[in-house]
């Protein structure tokens, strides 16, 4: 059987510049894999080359053995590939439990004629889809928000909404970009908490980008390092944080002279 | 100050219920008592719109028109509502046991049947309530592409203007004899029977001629967008202007009358329960995320160019029924009218009314064309007069008056007894 996410020798560039070198990855259902880097060094790009923002240059990305690359974002989101932003994107405008329900868009079951006339089908689907982003809100422990603003929460209610939203996809792999970004050290170990309890509950497998290595440590079993577009190394957290190459990379060479 | 505020309290426990008896009371005494008390009250007839105009042109009429509006309207309406009270908190509360559909069907013909009476004063009247819900329905059709989906669409009078000279043409080639297009091609009395059919017709016009905004919208939004949009109004009105088959410059005159009251509330009711299915609706509030973050909405598998599409066409729609019935209640339509003073007044009414609201844009459309009508014996000063309040509330209300709120039917009709408003609240 062909692995959840396969991808072969990604390579993409912006103009000139090479973003990212043959990059590969291989996730199979259930795990969790990290991806570590300096500033600038294309995370986020990768992160963008899979869920379909920019198609890349060369190479082949696949989900499920089906081929994603070159498909448009909502038709791989709805394949099955979640995600959060490193810099929340959220709709300011639109109150939490909308959020949630916007995110079944892909599992609305009636057409604009449904929509237009509130038609018993369409009803029965909304009420299921309410039904579950309450149980969703809960599980996230949002729900005592669930009327409010976005924009009126506190930071890290944020974050769980916006991982809650992609949860409510329905995705079989979720990308969590810099999910700790800004937090507190006590919002940090109650996301540590929500990501192991949304990976054991869902059996979702989850890739994450992190600048925090003990977080990074704490959940990933395998971790990928990327410096300049270029993977320079690949493997368990404990050989990771061993790795001359990445030590070099993170805190410069020793100057030996 | 505090015994204002004591006042309106006593009225918190009216339901709907009770201020629609109020308004039928008052509508009512104005059908039989109207005549004569405005003799007694030495007005030449009767007021037509809360006795605006004629205070307007002779201020000495006010202590006259105060004491008119205040024995047909304000007492009978505070009156009945408040002493009726008890009884319509009863039937609220009956009409809370049916499904809520049905009762909100009562309601609206409740409301349906004042304004008909009302109206039926003098022809004036009909027209004015004609014209209002015309730009009730260009107002929130509106707001789907300017409030809900967020572009800033200037296209609007170039969608009714395409409605209006659709339905206009098949009205007259179809049921009438007249010199443009020649003999009617069916029977004159199909055609009240056909005519939804005409302004079907008319909105699907519109809402493919919306194509030509939509689709640059996928790549460009905000000033530029505004800009395609102006332009596509523009073109539109030029390309009717230079079309001689469509009476060119001078219009088009003598449509048939279909356009009687109520089927223009019928219009209204409709397109106001269908924009507030979708509205509500998971696949309308795709609209609101793709305005507020496309990436994020695409991200969350919403379909973002079906979306716009189906924001601009669906608007487009509306303006285009809205522009039908235009043509066949003034029964005169020419390109002028489509122009960017229509604009100004439907942009208007939205952002007066609030962005993103049902509710807002009733209240805009309604207070902006009333005040329009009631303000007319000023003549320019009006035009000083209507923009001064559109900057004010700007600046104290920036979304517009009532903006962000969903139209809730169920919490307006509800009874509301102090004994069980306490434990809602």
């Amino acid at each position: 059987m062909a692995p959840l996410l396969e991808v072969k020798d990604m390579t993409h560039y912006f103009g000139g510049l090479r973003a990212v070198n043959k990059f590969n990855l291989t996730i199979e259902s259930g795990q969790i894999n990290g991806l570590i880097g300096p500033n600038g060094a294309g995370k986020t790009t990768v992160f963008n080359l899979i869920s379909g923002v920019y198609t890349p240059t060369e190479g082949s990305i696949a989900l499920e053995g089906q081929n994603i690359k070159g498909l448009e974002i909502h038709r791989i989101a709805s394949m099955g590939l979640g995600r959060t932003f490193q810099n929340l994107l959220l709709w300011r405008h639109m109150n939490v439990l909308d959020h949630i329900r916007m995110a079944h868009y892909s599992q609305l079951d009636y057409g604009l004629f449904g929509a237009f006339f509130g038609t018993p089908k369409s009803r029965r689907r909304e009420e299921e889809v309410i039904e579950n982003s309450h149980k969703l809100l809960k599980m996230f422990d949002i729900s005592q928000f669930a009327e409010h603003i976005v924009g009126n929460l506190p930071y890290g209610a944020q974050r769980r909404v916006e991982m809650a939203r992609a949860m409510a996809t329905n995705p079989k792999i979720l990308f969590l970009d810099e999910p700790t970004a800004g937090m507190t050290p006590d919002e940090l170990i109650r996301m540590i908490e929500i990501i192991r309890q949304v990976h054991r509950d869902f059996g979702v497998a989850i890739f994450l980008i992190e600048h925090r290595m003990k977080f990074v440590m704490e959940l990933c079993e395998s971790i990928q390092t990327l410096v300049f577009g270029e993977v320079i190394a690949e493997g368990p957290p404990e050989d990771i944080q061993n790795n001359p190459k990445v030590i070099e990379a993170y805190l410069g060479k020793e100057d030996l002279h | 100050m505090d015994k204002m505020k004591n006042f309106f309290r006593m009225f918190s426990t009216v339901p709907l219920a009770g201020w629609l008896m109020g308004g039928c009371v008052a509508v009512l005494m104005e059908y039989y008592l109207g005549d004569a008390i405005s003799y007694y009250l030495y007005l030449p007839k009767i007021p037509v719109l809360f006795g605006a105009l004629f205070v307007l042109k002779e201020p000495l009429m006010i202590p006259s028109v105060v004491a008119y509006d205040l024995i047909i309207y304000v007492l009978p309406i505070l009156l009945v509502s408040k002493l009726m009270a008890p009884l319509a908190n009863g039937l609220a509360r009956l009409l809370e046991k049916i499904p809520l559909s049905l009762a909100t069907l009562l309601y609206v013909i409740a409301i349906y049947g004042i304004l008909h009476l009302w109206a039926g004063i003098n022809d004036y009247r009909v027209l004015v309530v004609k014209l209002t819900m015309v730009s009730i329905i260009l107002t929130i059709s509106l707001n789907i592409i300017n409030g809900y989906q967020g572009e800033f669409s200037c296209s609007h009078p170039g969608f009714m203007a395409l409605g209006a000279y659709t339905s206009s043409t098949l009205t007259l080639v179809l049921f009438t004899n007249d010199k443009m297009f020649g003999d009617a091609l069916l029977p004159a009395a199909l055609g009240p029977w056909l005519f939804p059919f005409v302004l079907i017709a008319g909105g699907a016009v519109a809402a493919i001629g919306s194509l030509a905004v939509a689709i640059p919208s996928f790549r460009t939004r905000g000033d530029y967008l505004a800009i395609i949009s102006l332009a596509f109004m523009f073109i539109v009105k030029s390309a009717i202007e230079n079309m001689e088959l469509l009476g060119g410059p001078r219009g088009m005159s003598s449509q048939p009358s279909y356009a009687t009251l109520p089927v223009v509330f019928a219009w209204t009711a409709l397109c106001i329960w269908i924009i507030h299915n979708f509205t509500t609706s998971t696949m309308g509030k795709a609209l609101n995320a793709v305005r507020d973050n496309e990436a994020a909405a695409n991200s969350m598998t919403v379909n973002t160019r079906k979306t716009k599409v189906t924001a601009f066409m669906f608007g487009a729609f509306w303006a285009g029924v809205a522009g039908g019935l235009f043509a066949h209640v003034l029964r005169y339509v020419n390109p002028g009218t489509f122009g960017i003073q229509k604009l100004a007044e439907i942009l208007a009414m939205v952002y007066f009314g609030g962005l993103n609201s049902i509710y807002g844009s009733i209240v805009g459309a309604v207070s902006i064309s009333v005040l329009g009508e009631a303000l007319r014996p000023l003549e320019l000063w009006k035009w000083i007069i209507i923009p001064l309040i559109l900057i004010l509330v700007m600046i104290f209300r920036p979304h517009g008056l009532i903006s962000f709120t969903e139209l809730n039917v169920k919490r307006i009709i509800r009874s509301r007894d102090k004994k069980l408003s306490k434990g809602v609240e």
